[in-house]
């Protein structure tokens, strides 16, 4: 999994109310994308391009369980990098294919609009306007597995655990 | 080095001789338990087979009774799958129902020594009956259901070791407040709570603690096994069960001692619980709309009674709306019983349903624009309990309830005399 792509910025505990409020959480998963940040960044959603790369702060994604991983994935966002992520929310990315990964310094190597340089095999990142180099912490290769798979739904559908379902 | 609780027990779901920080274990979940959110047509997979349906528990709470038709479609896909999977252990509205966590705790479902799951953030609050909970994912939590595992990821282990006794109108989830406001936040790290505190710390008191476990973003939030927890569970159950402790020389990452007797009650800024407390001299005064008691960090027993004490004889502020929802029927009618409930109705307070309610913002107290909500619930995030321009402050019960005579943030102290 390699990326490179325009960053957009958030902060330190973003948490998953701002990713995906309660207001939306009765309509369809695509519906539900057009309403992160819209609390605290009204209008984002529309900016964002697909395979702009998302940098966090620290303890991003705290907060509930609900899927507000797979909003991110579905906005068009190709990967999450952020100085510390929120244990749940990790899972949540593993688990529903949005490949994310920490990297401490990540916040400070990089401006809003930078384009960055992402590879999940070498846990690297390069900002290309300043040539700064970030190593993260990798993502074990069990779990690149199951991002790759596509997450967790299309296992349990092909071992007949679950029906065949449209991705969502 | 040896182990901490959660290490221990992740060892011996995982048929590990030792497990620690940095490891990526597959272990077996003991106990998973679904809710009506995981039946909503964005997040139900359609299961069509399960391999120990035993190990399933399904309890109805976010969204009870149902207030739109959409809930009301969860709890009918919910109800058919408890039937066509033969699920005994059903928590439909009404019978035996409440917030899931405080479900899983009224009926010792998390058994001391094992693993739990469930796909609420909150989940960690069985953590209080020396259990590995914690809040996973969507498909994670049909991933457990289905095949009875699942992965974590192994943190370090932050020790909590309790001194003293709380004081008058203090509580545990001052405790939090203390913790979250001093520290700050425990992402990818395991919390374990001991030391010669817990002798007098009721279980209902663990639990308000351990289930703000989540606020503090921990992987784990565990408490250690004693007689009290013992008593607890037996009184509850017959199912045998073995809890663990940590060893001697268990490696943590940090050692913190809480002196409980020194600590004081405190209120949380709106927005986040992170570094954000403040005693109450610095916020007493402001002026609030709602006052909100319930959720699974404080809707039990103990929780209502300490709610009800502060308001005995008083009555709650003319422009002020105060919300109690109790943590289960189970609660609900032991409240009931005692007198309780009467207490808080006498003082002006609304009663409603075991439920999440007002805590998620999606029933039962959300808030509008501008209104300014003081809560003993788990979270105060921008936008969460209603309108994005409201304000929500977090407090004891005590002090929730004194601020709704009040009108505006006060101290409970002052009450309880």
């Amino acid at each position: 999994m390699r990326f490179s792509a325009r960053i957009w910025k958030a902060g330190d505990n973003v948490n998953t109310d701002l990713i995906l409020p309660n207001r939306a959480f009765y309509l369809t998963p695509q519906e539900q994308a057009k309403f992160v940040f819209s609390a605290n960044r009204p209008g984002w959603s529309d900016l964002v391009v697909k395979g702009d790369i998302l940098v966090g702060g620290r303890n991003f994604g705290m907060g509930s369980s609900r899927p507000a991983a797979r909003s991110l994935r579905n906005l068009g966002l190709a990967c999450l990098v952020a100085e510390s992520i929120n244990g749940l929310f990790f899972r949540n990315c593993v688990n529903f294919a949005f490949p994310a990964m920490e990297c401490p310094g990540v916040a400070d190597a990089f401006e809003e609009g930078d384009v960055a340089e992402v590879s999940f095999e070498n846990a690297a990142m390069v900002n290309r306007r300043t040539g700064v180099r970030l190593v993260g912490r990798a993502m074990p290769a069990e779990l690149r597995a199951v991002v790759a798979a596509g997450g967790l739904f299309p296992l349990l559908e092909q071992q007949g655990y679950i029906a065949s379902r449209a991705s969502a | 080095m040896g182990m901490a609780i959660a290490e221990k027990i992740l060892a011996r779901a995982g048929a590990l001789a030792r497990v620690s920080a940095g490891d990526l274990v597959t272990v077996q979940v003991h106990t998973v338990v679904l809710f009506d959110n995981n039946f909503m047509p964005s997040n139900w997979p359609d299961v069509r087979r399960i391999d120990h349906p035993e190990r399933v528990v399904v309890i109805l709470d976010h969204r009870v009774p149902a207030p739109t038709i959409q809930a009301a479609g969860a709890h009918v896909t919910a109800r058919k799958f408890v039937e066509r999977f033969g699920i005994e252990r059903f928590h439909d509205v009404g019978r035996r129902q409440g917030i899931c966590h405080q479900v899983v705790a009224d009926e010792a479902y998390a058994l001391p020594g094992t693993v739990l799951v469930c796909s609420d953030s909150h989940t960690c609050s069985a953590g209080a009956l020396n259990c590995v909970a914690r809040g996973v994912g969507g498909p994670d939590v049909f991933f457990a259901a289905c095949k009875g595992e699942t992965w974590f990821r192994v943190g370090e282990t932050v020790r909590y070791e309790l001194r003293g006794k709380l004081g008058v109108g203090v509580t545990a989830k001052d405790v939090f407040l203390h913790i979250a406001g001093k520290y700050g936040d425990h992402a990818t790290q395991n919390v374990e709570f001991g030391g010669p505190a817990l002798a007098d710390l009721s279980v209902n008191a663990r639990k308000t603690l351990a289930t703000m476990g989540a606020e503090l973003s921990c992987e784990f939030a565990t408490f250690e096994c004693d007689d009290v927890l013992l008593d607890y569970v037996r009184s509850r159950t017959g199912a045998q069960f073995e809890p663990q402790h940590p060893d001697p020389d268990a490696a943590y990452c940090d050692v913190r001692v809480v002196d409980l007797d020194r600590l004081e009650p405190l209120v949380a800024l709106p927005d986040s619980v992170l570094r954000n407390s403040r005693t109450l001299p610095e916020v007493s005064g402001t002026p609030i709309d709602q006052a909100f008691i319930g959720s699974c960090a404080n809707g039990t027993l103990e929780d209502l009674r300490l709610a009800a004490r502060v308001l005995k004889g008083q009555q709650v502020a003319p422009k002020v709306r105060l919300i109690v929802t109790p943590g289960s029927q189970r609660v609900y009618l032991e409240a009931a019983r005692e007198g309780t409930l009467a207490a808080l109705v006498e003082a002006g307070a609304l009663v409603t349903n075991p439920t999440c309610g007002a805590c998620g913002g999606g029933h039962m107290g959300v808030l509008g624009p501008e209104e300014t909500c003081i809560t003993a619930s788990t979270r105060n995030f921008k936008g969460r309990m209603g309108d994005p321009s409201s304000r929500v402050f977090m407090g004891s019960p005590a002090t929730v309830a004194a601020s709704a005579i009040a009108g505006v943030i006060a101290d409970p102290r002052p009450y309880l005399q």
